[in-house]
């Protein structure tokens, strides 16, 4: 399977983190079924240090669930889900961090929000300082520090979510759909982000709709249909030679059925 | 976390203790005493002479009683005579002292449509009451009046709690209360004289039997016994109770006055 | 009614000194009842709202059912309790103000626990995946919400200061409206009741609005300056 990765050579990999990395993350057969309906059935796949997977495939298709499968938030039914680092519990420093496609912002201003992650996530207190002032700059919200989270624009607010997740210095961030619904100038405010926390060492998975984004962004593509993995390729060939009639189609903007 | 907001909640609730700690004592005793103004005019003189603050909890005879029995409180000032010889006889209280004495009168409607006015006493008044239905408000609460009116519907030869006649209402609250009730139900009703004088709300309501012996209303004076309370103030409850009852004390009963008028009247031994 | 609006503008403006005495222990009781009432209504409140324990639905009834205590009834066992006769009768709480307070954080404290649980549960609802992702602990998980919903729990104090502030029957019974030491706003307005002084009675009921309104009219701009409306 890993065999079927080959290294796109587009980027150079940041070195792996730590040897207590949670990189890389397999998924092994995995199912999913809630009250007799299977969501995810016989998934495997292989999320690699330094290596943006792109997740895609219609609305449905099982993207969100294998995001919730990764953070640890719902176990699998069936097959395995492993990570290097041993089993990952919901407690504890956080090697994986998820930006939900809703994400939900606290009721307190931009910096108030940084500071409950950087206090939740159980970062010393006499580094917090620095780094409120990193991540602030690293979305470029340093402005709008004292502004409450809640009124920021859905750019504004998606870049905040991104870069509370990094407050917990993963070794694997989780996007859902992070662009969704943002302007051109926000959403590629957004994917240098995305860059910059690849350039921390942070790998990245990519739930998106976006072709366009996919194709800048991804490493490998994960393409999921009504719950399975129908292919799983380095995205250049992906785009270029969808190997199944539902990737070609889903490219082409045709409806699967 | 937890530790330190269980200390902050002792410390605030305890906190109010340090303050309380000055010399007083708490006497157990009638609405118709305090609401008179006779506390507000007695005390602050023997506060001025002894040093020690008077803490008057004002509730029913009955109330008082009960609240005594329990130790809460170092000295009772209550007018239920049977109650409160029995009080002594259980070993609630030390002695009985006759403290000072006023009247019980029945108040109603001014017109004085049944003619009450007219009746030689108080028991004929209330068979009076009786006989034509005219409403009438019983304080039914345990009170020293309450139990003052029950003892002259029983030398009338009448039970009208039993009767559960139209006519006859329990109101069971204070003396205040009731007088409120009996002048807006345009109804009689039995009350001690200090607390109507003083009352503000009469109405066209007033004085329509008075001055027969039976209405004596005698108040009497009792040291809770620190020997079955050991919590009990004694010393100093004693030295209030010697005051109250000597030349200084029963002087100052008398100088007090509602609207001109003279309403207890010493009756120390 | 006239003669009562007249008597409340009277007490007011000559400001005398019993009525400042009552209303200021007035306050004092029954806002340290409301803040000791949240100190443990909170957390309670917030903990029944998102952890999940055998026993809990039994709580929650309970907690429910206790807002509509009978004050008389809280003031009564609030007696037992401090009596002489009782079981903390040597500590010679009764007839005091501290009595007063501890019957007024009994009565005040099921409705923190059952609004706040409510306000936390709604709140809980959107924030749990996000928290839980996060890694957050039960504890960290009902401070960030009780934080996040200061705004709503303040109304739900006001409503506990409301109770507290107008109720007789428990101060009453475990304070002893004993002049200058437990006399309240309420107590004093049963007390002219009963001695026939309606307009004052009435007046001093009207005071004791005009002080709920200060209050939370107080509290209003306080939660102004902190910007917290804006929070949405």
């Amino acid at each position: 399977m890993s065999d079927a990765l080959v290294t796109s050579g587009r980027r150079t990999l940041t070195p792996a983190r730590g040897p207590d990395s949670v990189l890389p993350v397999a998924m092994d057969g995995v199912g999913y079924t809630i009250d007799g309906v299977t969501l995810l059935d016989d998934v495997s796949l292989r999320i690699r240090p330094g290596r943006l997977t792109a997740i895609m495939g219609a609305n449905g298709a099982g993207k969100t669930l294998c995001l919730r499968l990764i953070q640890g938030l719902l176990q699998p039914t069936v097959g395995t889900l492993s990570h290097a680092s041993g089993p990952v519990t919901l407690t504890g420093r956080r090697r994986i961090a998820t930006v939900f496609q809703r994400p939900v912002l606290l009721r307190r201003s931009v910096a108030g929000n940084l500071r409950h992650a950087l206090k939740t996530y159980r970062v010393p207190r006499a580094e917090r300082a620095a780094m409120l002032t990193d991540l602030l700059d690293l979305a470029e919200l340093r402005a709008l520090a004292h502004r409450s989270a809640r009124v920021l624009s859905s750019g504004e607010q998606q870049r905040l979510s991104i870069v509370r997740a990094l407050a917990a210095d993963p070794d694997l961030l989780l996007l859902d759909e992070p662009t969704a619904n943002l302007d051109p100038y926000a959403t590629r405010m957004i994917e240098t982000l995305i860059r910059q926390a690849e350039a921390r060492g942070v790998t990245v998975v990519l739930v998106t709709h976006d072709v366009g984004q996919a194709r800048r962004l991804a490493d490998d593509v994960v393409f999921l249909n009504r719950g399975r993995v129908t292919e799983q390729t380095p995205a250049g060939s992906f785009f270029d030679e969808p190997q199944t009639a539902e990737a070609a189609a889903y490219l082409a903007g045709r409806l699967l059925l | 976390m937890i530790l330190r907001v269980l200390l902050l909640l002792t410390l605030v609730v305890l906190a109010p203790l340090a303050q309380a700690s000055e010399r007083f004592i708490v006497v157990q005793s009638t609405t118709s005493t305090e609401n008179s103004g006779l506390y507000g005019w007695l005390l602050p003189q023997f506060t001025a002479e002894s040093g020690i603050e008077v803490r008057v909890v004002a509730v029913g005879t009955g109330q008082a009683l009960r609240n005594a029995r329990n130790g809460d409180g170092d000295v009772l000032i209550v007018h239920a005579r049977a109650a409160e010889d029995a009080f002594v006889a259980d070993g609630h209280g030390v002695k009985r002292h006759d403290l000072m004495v006023n009247d019980f009168v029945i108040v109603g409607p001014g017109a004085d449509p049944v003619g009450l006015g007219e009746s030689p006493g108080a028991t004929a008044a209330l068979k009076r009451i009786a006989d034509t239905g005219a409403k009438f408000v019983s304080r039914g609460d345990d009170s020293g009046t309450h139990k003052k009116e029950l003892a002259l519907w029983r030398a009338a030869g009448l039970d009208p709690t039993g009767d559960g006649g139209e006519w006859y209402r329990e109101s069971g609250s204070g003396m205040g209360a009731t007088l409120n009730i009996a002048i807006g139900m345009d109804a009689h009703t039995l009350t001690d004289r200090a607390t109507w004088v003083s009352f503000g709300n009469k109405g066209d309501h007033a004085i329509l039997v008075e001055g027969d012996p039976a209405l004596q209303n005698p108040y009497g004076v009792i040291l809770v016994n620190p020997e079955v309370h050991p919590g009990v103030r004694a010393s100093d409850g004693q030295i209030f109770i010697d005051w109250l009852l000597s030349p200084t004390g029963q002087a100052a009963i008398a100088a007090f006055r509602v609207n001109g008028q003279q309403l207890f009247f010493p009756s120390a031994r | 009614m006239g003669d009562a609006i007249a008597e409340a503008f009277r007490l007011i403006a000559v400001g005398d000194a019993a009525l400042w005495e009552i209303v200021s222990l007035s306050l004092r009781v029954s806002l340290t009842a409301v803040a000791l009432a949240c100190l443990i209504g909170l957390p309670l409140g917030a903990l029944l709202a998102i952890a999940r324990f055998p026993g809990r639905g039994a709580l929650i009834v309970a907690t429910n059912s206790l807002m509509g205590l009978p004050p008389v009834l809280a003031g009564l066992l609030v007696y037992l309790l401090l009596s002489r006769a009782g079981p903390l009768g040597p500590l010679e709480l009764l007839y005091t103000p501290t009595a007063m307070i501890i019957a007024q954080t009994v009565l005040v404290t099921p409705i923190i626990v059952a609004l706040s649980r409510q306000v936390i549960a709604d709140m809980h609802q959107e924030y749990d995946e996000q928290l839980r992702s996060m890694g957050i602990t039960t504890m960290g998980a009902v401070l960030t919400l009780l934080y996040d919903a200061r705004l709503s729990l303040l109304t739900v104090a006001l409503a506990g200061f409301g109770r507290a502030a107008a109720e007789v029957g428990a101060v009453m019974m475990v304070g002893g409206n004993i002049n200058h030491v437990t006399r309240v706003m309420t107590t004093t307005i049963a007390l002219e009741t009963s001695k026939g002084n309606l307009a004052i009675a009435v007046g001093l009921g009207l005071v004791l609005m005009l002080i709920a309104l200060t209050v939370n009219g107080a509290l209003m701009a306080l939660r102004g300056t902190q910007g917290v409306a804006r929070h949405v």
